[in-house]
């Protein structure tokens, strides 16, 4: 009682913190499912689950140097949730977080490591560069939703993969290291974000900082309400005069500057490549898994960061439960879709709960 | 108006199909036989009309699923373990349609009694099929990414005489038409066909009627989910000769657009599947062509077939009518 009236006073009422209560369990269940799932599937080939999983957390959250690494993947991983989030926040299903991301990565790779420029300036322009390829690539999506009535469930994919196509078609034939074909141009010294341990680099902050940006655009301000109320209900917000083209775009255009970004970490912020490998192996399903973490996060952008994180440590942790157990560390993004599925069922809980009512003797 | 909607979009199918031949014979005159073209163009259009019929149906009765890629990626690689079991690709084909209808099932019941958003549960199920691909490749025969399987398995294509020479098809090809038709004539002539599409249109009279709603959904989510199945192993086991992690590539997604193209009618449906299936072929066509191949980068002849899905949504599909209860569960006031 007495705290919640302290609560109360900041201004938080009881019925935000049940609504959080309930949103943080159901992806925790979520997340308990898919640890479920992947341990079966671990089990039904022969793999120990249980040390499997001790590997994939110890080397995750068990030491500083490993809880670093896990920022480091929870970088890109930030961004391209928020991509999606923003989507959802405005009423779309924006799958394109992958193709804006490689677009961006070959920004960062054209500016930061075939163009000479002046330190600081050159970082900058790296970065915004990278953004607005991945922001512009995102605009005939919603061009075509609003003119022609193309789905962006379709027009997303079909243009993620024009982007591979394209982004692999410039790595090979304009953007390779000279010498050593199995990469592209490193980002020079003077357009790398300055390491802070282990891979993680100050484009963690920049990422953060992004985050932060989007929650005070979505909440702040009147676009981002507009926005909002887009997605919560679009007859509503016609009644109101909102336009609902405007709002498809901003959130195209903002969700198209994070996949940019997304894809600039990758280049200007991660050692020891700072660049894209010919193979883009070092790119390819950031953006899909970007889906799953904004799930979890509730396509809100602090809870984006935390589910960032945790999903980061799973990318990072897989490679030790490879190493230790054999299993293939992809597995970790079979878990992610079966929390995706979980989540899709907002009434899991209940339903569950409403089953072992039916089951206790009366 | 309804019949109105229809001729357009038959139209508009027959220009297209028109300016394929047109585009086909402008080829042959550069060197490329039409036949060849047709044989590379059935090849990609297979896959697709199965996935693409299946999900007329299955959108018909009010479930959604754009997890058909990830059907494709699974089955794929389920398919290729069991024709190796097996000893035979056709069993192989068969049992990734089996597995196909299992994961159909599945979906379909967290469709409608875990009443998901069936938008979020089919991505999921694309999520997880990145990641499940790659660990059953490792996990069965211990190799990352790429799987090469016994040349015998592959179901062989049969020598089919035409007016303008022999078409060398696969049987899975034909089967495929066959099923197209079938299926027209399940939506539209049976009583099983009607409750199917009352389903999606208006659960309630369903229910009224004293029909589950839920198991009309179900059913049609496990014949979607088999049907995409087929189409899944047909890659590896009838087409390619050899398993990648990317096998499907996009495809569950232009077999989606080939559903929203065709408004849900089968038939249309596989018009679109042989109109994108040629843009497949023809970009390979003109990619293998001496004198073309050296100009345009192997790259863009890879990307024609989203940009073909893409811009030919944007011309020609304008209004189409959907069921009203499409995406929604069923649930009784």
């Amino acid at each position: 009682m007495d705290s919640s009236r302290k609560l109360g006073r900041l201004g938080i009422s009881s019925s935000v913190i049940r609504k959080f209560g309930k949103a943080i369990a159901e992806s925790l269940f979520a997340v308990l499912i898919g640890l479920l799932g992947g341990a079966l599937l671990m089990l039904a080939y022969g793999y120990d689950a249980l040390r499997a999983y001790r590997a994939l957390f110890l080397g995750s959250f068990g030491d500083l140097n490993g809880f670093l690494e896990t920022l480091a993947f929870a970088t890109p991983l930030i961004l391209t949730a928020l991509t999606f989030g923003i989507g959802v926040r405005a009423g779309l299903f924006n799958i394109g977080a992958e193709g804006q991301m490689y677009l961006g990565a070959i920004g960062a790779v054209m500016i930061g490591g075939a163009l000479s420029l002046p330190p600081g300036i050159h970082l900058a322009a790296a970065t915004l560069f990278a953004m607005l390829l991945g922001a512009l690539w995102s605009i005939p999506v919603a061009l075509l939703k609003i003119f022609r009535g193309v789905h962006e469930v379709v027009s997303t994919i079909m243009l993620n993969w024009v982007s591979f196509w394209l982004a692999m078609y410039l790595i090979t034939y304009h953007l390779a290291e000279p010498g050593r074909a199995e990469r592209a141009i490193p980002a020079q010294e003077t357009a790398r974000y300055m390491v802070i341990g282990a891979s993680l680099t100050t484009v963690f902050i920049v990422a953060i900082g992004f985050a932060l940006l989007t929650y005070f655009i979505l909440w702040r301000t009147t676009i981002g309400y507009e926005l909002r109320l887009v997605g919560y209900n679009p007859d509503t917000a016609r009644y109101a005069g909102i336009s609902i083209m405007k709002a498809t775009v901003i959130s195209f255009f903002i969700g198209g500057l994070a996949a940019g970004l997304a894809g600039a970490t990758q280049v200007l912020g991660r050692p020891p490549s700072w660049t894209v490998y010919a193979t883009m192996g070092n790119l390819v399903n950031l953006g899909f898994e970007g889906i799953g973490v904004s799930l979890i996060g509730r396509n809100h952008p602090i809870g984006i960061i935390l589910a960032a994180i945790f999903y980061g440590g799973f990318l990072h942790g897989g490679r030790f439960m490879e190493f230790e157990v054999g299993v293939a560390s992809e597995l970790v993004r079979a878990i992610n879709g079966i929390i995706i599925i979980a989540l899709a069922m907002p009434e899991l809980l209940n339903i569950l709960k409403r089953v072992r009512r039916r089951r206790r003797p009366t | 108006m309804k019949l109105g909607a229809l001729a357009h979009r038959l139209i508009w199918t027959a220009v297209g199909l028109g300016l394929l031949a047109l585009v086909s014979y402008e080829l042959s005159q550069a060197g490329i036989r039409p036949i060849k073209l047709l044989e590379t163009a059935l090849l990609p259009m297979t896959p697709l009309v199965l996935a693409a019929v299946g999900e007329c149906v299955n959108e018909r009765a009010g479930v959604i699923n754009i997890g058909i890629e990830g059907i494709f990626l699974i089955t794929a690689v389920l398919g290729v373990f069991w024709a190796e079991v097996l000893g035979s690709g056709l069993l192989g084909i068969l049992m990734g349609g089996l597995f196909g209808a299992i994961i159909g099932g599945i979906l379909g019941v967290i469709s409608t009694y875990g009443r998901a958003d069936q938008i979020i549960a089919g991505m999921g199920l694309n999520v997880m099929s990145l990641g499940l691909v790659q660990y059953l490749l490792m996990a069965i025969w211990a190799f990352p990414g790429i799987h090469v399987f016994p040349r015998e398995l592959v179901l062989p294509r049969i020598a089919l005489p035409t007016p303008i020479g022999v078409l060398r098809i696969s049987p899975m090809t034909i089967a495929a038409i066959i099923i197209t038709l079938l299926t027209a004539l399940l939506l539209y002539k049976t009583l099983l066909g009607l409750r199917i599409r009352a389903a999606g249109d208006k659960p309630e009279a369903v229910d009224v009627a004293g029909i589950n709603v839920n198991r009309v959904r179900i059913f049609a989510s496990v014949f979607a989910g088999f049907l995409a199945g087929l189409g899944g192993a047909f890659m590896p086991l009838a087409w390619f000769g050899g398993l990648v992690k990317e096998v499907s590539a996009g495809r569950g997604f232009i077999a989606l657009a080939a559903v929203v193209f065709a408004g849900l009618n089968p038939i249309l449906a596989l018009a679109a599947s042989f109109i994108f299936g040629f843009a497949e072929g023809l970009a390979f066509a003109i990619a293998v062509t001496p004198g073309v191949k050296e100009v345009i980068p192997f790259h863009f002849v890879q990307m024609t077939p989203y940009l073909v899905t893409v811009i030919i949504l944007a011309i020609f599909v304008t209004s189409r009518r959907f069921p009203r209860a499409l995406g929604k569960p069923y649930i009784r006031e």
